[in-house]
């Protein structure tokens, strides 16, 4: 148990090194913009207003949140303090509301949305691709393909594609929103299946996109563990094949987690666009309207959280990992020696 | 190198995605070049549906030859609306004693036939506003006028500036499409700007790869050059080297990538720059890869011998390491730049993508048809054959990565 502690407290101070040096990338890259960025801002941002005291107001918080009068170190203590009392600032688009409020309003929107659909594409697709390497022909040469040719329609392209057919033409899903517009959230039914209703399409959506990508890897891995020397072996002993299929498909998943781990940031991003499509309230949409708006702030709000989104599942899924694998176990107990 | 070619194209994967590959970009060279229009002109307006556009003066200008062919069940079909033939459906169950069973409303000579039988503007039609029996008896009036057929007169100016009357035009005279001198056709109809889809289209797909290519040769290069690095001189540079790649493969780099595309703002943002953005952004899992490779071949003998031959570092990179990660370098290459054309779409959905005037992109026609509502409009053309394309595009190099690992993995071949 000691080796296990000893493992995962460095992995998470490895995640924690990353979230800062995420935290640093958030607050420079705006800083190194050419010219004054607070003037840049405001003047993108105004456009054609020609409010002279409204213009005045907002460089002036621009300037009091970016510090400019002091040197970077100072700005990066000063933004970090701010952050670590959960202030990321006032929207500009949404004034008086603050950063934090917006975009936790928005938060469980998008991971109600993307964890189920994420994870059921996911499994969905190791499914397929076990069932394309165990039985090949009409699987292999047919069904993968298509959903490999699916899974390579970006998931916003789809998004219009499945609004188009299935709420315009066919007249059976909702335009978009996550409820109807004339309806309070409320414990109705009525107000569930309004909810379910609205779920379905952008749900499915990133569900189609995800099973290609993961069935390909699944593929390939489980003709790996198929050729593999135990294999041979227990089928010589007179093991049942559905028996050998069972640690086949069990070596050949191991890989395919650290696989979603590795996806999770593509597709997360392919799915934070589809959200906008949909008009579905989470961070997608957030973000889309704070880069229209020039509201800079909540973008910057906006991509601290998807990152911090990201780093957390990652780090989940290898934790989710270190438990199934026993070779990370192995490493685990090497370490406590 | 030729052999790797021949047994790359003996894959059948490979091949495929080769064949739709090139599809895509030879009609990305070509078709501007013998297309009639600009990318960018503004030849009709918004959303016009694909289809031939004939000059209407230039035909009742044209040879007129008769047919005798029946025009009214056609005129009938066009002037009835499917609303319309609910709305006369109605009509006769409810005042006609139609029985609803007896009505088809997709076959239009019964339908008409029906009405004629039992429509009348003398029947009380109870329950009835005034406008809609208006509306009854206009859509009545319609249909007599499309089965009468239509006799259209031709007025033109003489030569003392007086209209004159010079044809008249019956319903059974035809042109042939070809005697009109002035035709427009528009394969995919028009887009939001009223600009020829296809031309425009091709033109994106051209760019767009451009924008993938630089993109994924950005990608690759950083790739490379960490990943060759780290696995060979091992030690503190490989340490450090891969705790760079391995924070950089965990921050979204689509987060980094809207940072910097957000800061480096709409002026500075042309395709170019967009393309290096992508690049500079995509490069962790290649470097990862690449290192990987490199240290599985770093203590090799043929890599020992070089070094005791007391060949330089480059020397021995280029000519005892590179040789054998080529291959897979040049797979990472397909996947990046598959991955940098839908990163520029992604990036122009969002509002952020490349900032120009003089060309367009697939992800920049992608958010104008999202921009103009295109959907709601049923103005499929806009959008699906950019989205199909965007696909198609991606699919092929996908394939054709998956062909050449099946080559270099001979475990995954087929058979």
């Amino acid at each position: 148990m000691k080796g296990f502690a000893k493992y995962y407290g460095k992995r998470i101070g490895w995640y924690l090194i990353t979230l800062v040096i995420a935290i640093f990338l958030n607050f420079l890259l705006p800083r190194l913009m050419p010219g004054n960025p607070v003037q840049t801002l405001v003047s993108e941002m105004m456009g054609s207003s020609t409010n002279a005291t409204a213009a005045e107001k907002i460089m002036q918080q621009y300037t009091e949140q970016f510090g400019l009068d002091k040197s970077i170190p100072e700005q990066f203590i000063i933004y970090v303090g701010k952050l670590l009392q959960g202030d990321l600032g006032i929207s500009f688009s949404q004034f008086p509301r603050s950063v934090g409020d917006i975009i936790s309003s928005s938060v469980g929107w998008t991971l109600a949305l993307q964890l189920p659909a994420i994870i059921v594409g996911w499994i969905l697709g190791n499914f397929l691709g076990a069932i394309a390497a165990y039985i090949r022909k009409g699987v292999d040469k047919v069904v993968l393909p298509i959903f490999m040719f699916i899974s390579n329609i970006p998931a916003f392209g789809l998004a219009i594609v499945m609004l188009f057919v299935f709420s315009l033409q066919l007249k059976i899903a909702p335009s978009g929103g996550a409820y109807a517009p004339d309806m309070f959230p409320n414990f109705s039914l009525e107000f569930i299946g309004s909810l379910i209703s609205h779920f379905a399409l952008p749900f499915f959506t990133m569900v189609l996109t995800t099973i290609g990508g993961q069935a390909i890897g699944m593929r390939s891995m489980s003709i790996y563990e198929l050729n593999a020397d135990y294999v041979k072996y227990s089928r010589f002993l007179g093991i049942k094949d559905r028996k050998i299929i069972v640690y086949v498909f069990r070596n050949a998943m191991l890989p395919q987690i650290t696989g979603l781990a590795m996806s999770l940031g593509t597709m997360v991003g392919g799915n934070l666009v589809a959200e906008m499509i949909f008009n579905y309230p989470g961070i997608g949409n957030t973000m889309f309207s704070a880069i229209g708006a020039r509201d800079y702030p909540l973008l910057s709000g906006c991509t601290l959280m998807i990152t911090i989104m990201v780093l957390i599942a990652n780090l989940v899924v290898e934790i989710l990992y270190g438990i199934i694998d026993p070779r990370v176990k192995a490493a685990q107990q090497e370490s406590e020696n | 190198m030729k052999h790797q070619l021949k047994q790359a194209f003996s894959s059948s994967k490979f091949v495929l995605g080769f064949v739709l590959f090139s599809i895509m970009l030879l009609l990305a060279i070509f078709y501007p070049i013998f297309s009639p229009f600009d990318p960018m002109e503004m030849v009709g307006s918004i959303f016009y549906p694909p289809g031939t556009y004939v000059s209407v003066s230039d035909t009742v200008q044209a040879t007129y030859n008769g047919f005798n062919i029946d025009p009214s069940e056609a005129h009938l079909k066009a002037a009835l609306s499917p609303e319309n033939r609910e709305k006369m459906k109605n009509w006769l169950v409810r005042f006609g004693g139609v029985n609803e069973a007896d009505i088809d409303i997709e076959d239009t000579v019964a339908l008409v036939d029906l009405w004629d039988a039992h429509y009348s503007s003398d029947n009380p039609q109870e329950g009835l506003l005034s406008s809609e029996k208006k509306s009854y008896s206009r859509l009545d009036k319609s249909l007599a006028k499309a089965k009468t057929g239509i006799k259209t007169a031709l007025y033109t100016e003489n030569s003392d500036g007086e209209m004159e009357e010079s044809l008249i035009i019956s319903d059974r005279d035809y042109v042939r499409v070809n005697d009109v001198a002035n035709t427009v056709t528009l394969p995919l109809g028009a887009d939001n700007f009223g600009a020829d889809m296809l031309t425009k289209l091709t033109n994106s797909i051209r760019v767009s790869l451009q924008i993938g290519l630089v993109a994924g040769l950005i990608a690759t290069l950083i790739g490379l050059t960490i990943g060759l690095l780290a696995g060979f001189l091992g030690g503190l540079v490989d340490n450090i080297l891969t705790f760079l790649t391995n924070i950089f493969t965990v921050i979204p780099s689509f987060v980094i990538l809207i940072l910097i595309a957000n800061s480096v703002g709409q002026a500075g943002r042309g395709p170019f720059v967009v393309a290096m953005i992508i690049g500079v952004t995509a490069w962790p899992w290649t470097a990862r890869s690449v290192r990987s490779q490199v240290i599985s071949l770093r203590n090799r003998d043929h890599v020992n011998l070089s070094k005791l031959s007391g060949h330089s570092l480059p020397h021995i990179i280029l000519n005892d390491i590179l040789p054998y990660v080529a291959s897979y370098v040049v797979m990472a290459l397909i996947l990046q730049v598959s991955s940098g054309i839908l990163a520029e779409a992604q990036l122009s959905m969002l509002g952020l993508g490349p900032s120009t005037t003089t060309t367009t992109t697939l992800g920049m026609m992608m958010n104008w048809a999202q921009q103009y509502t295109a959907h709601l409009s049923g103005a499929w053309w806009a959008f699906i054959p950019v989205i199909l394309s965007v696909a198609i595009i991606s699919f092929s190099l996908n394939l054709m990565n998956t062909g050449l690992d099946q080559i270099f993995n001979p475990q995954l071949r087929e058979d």
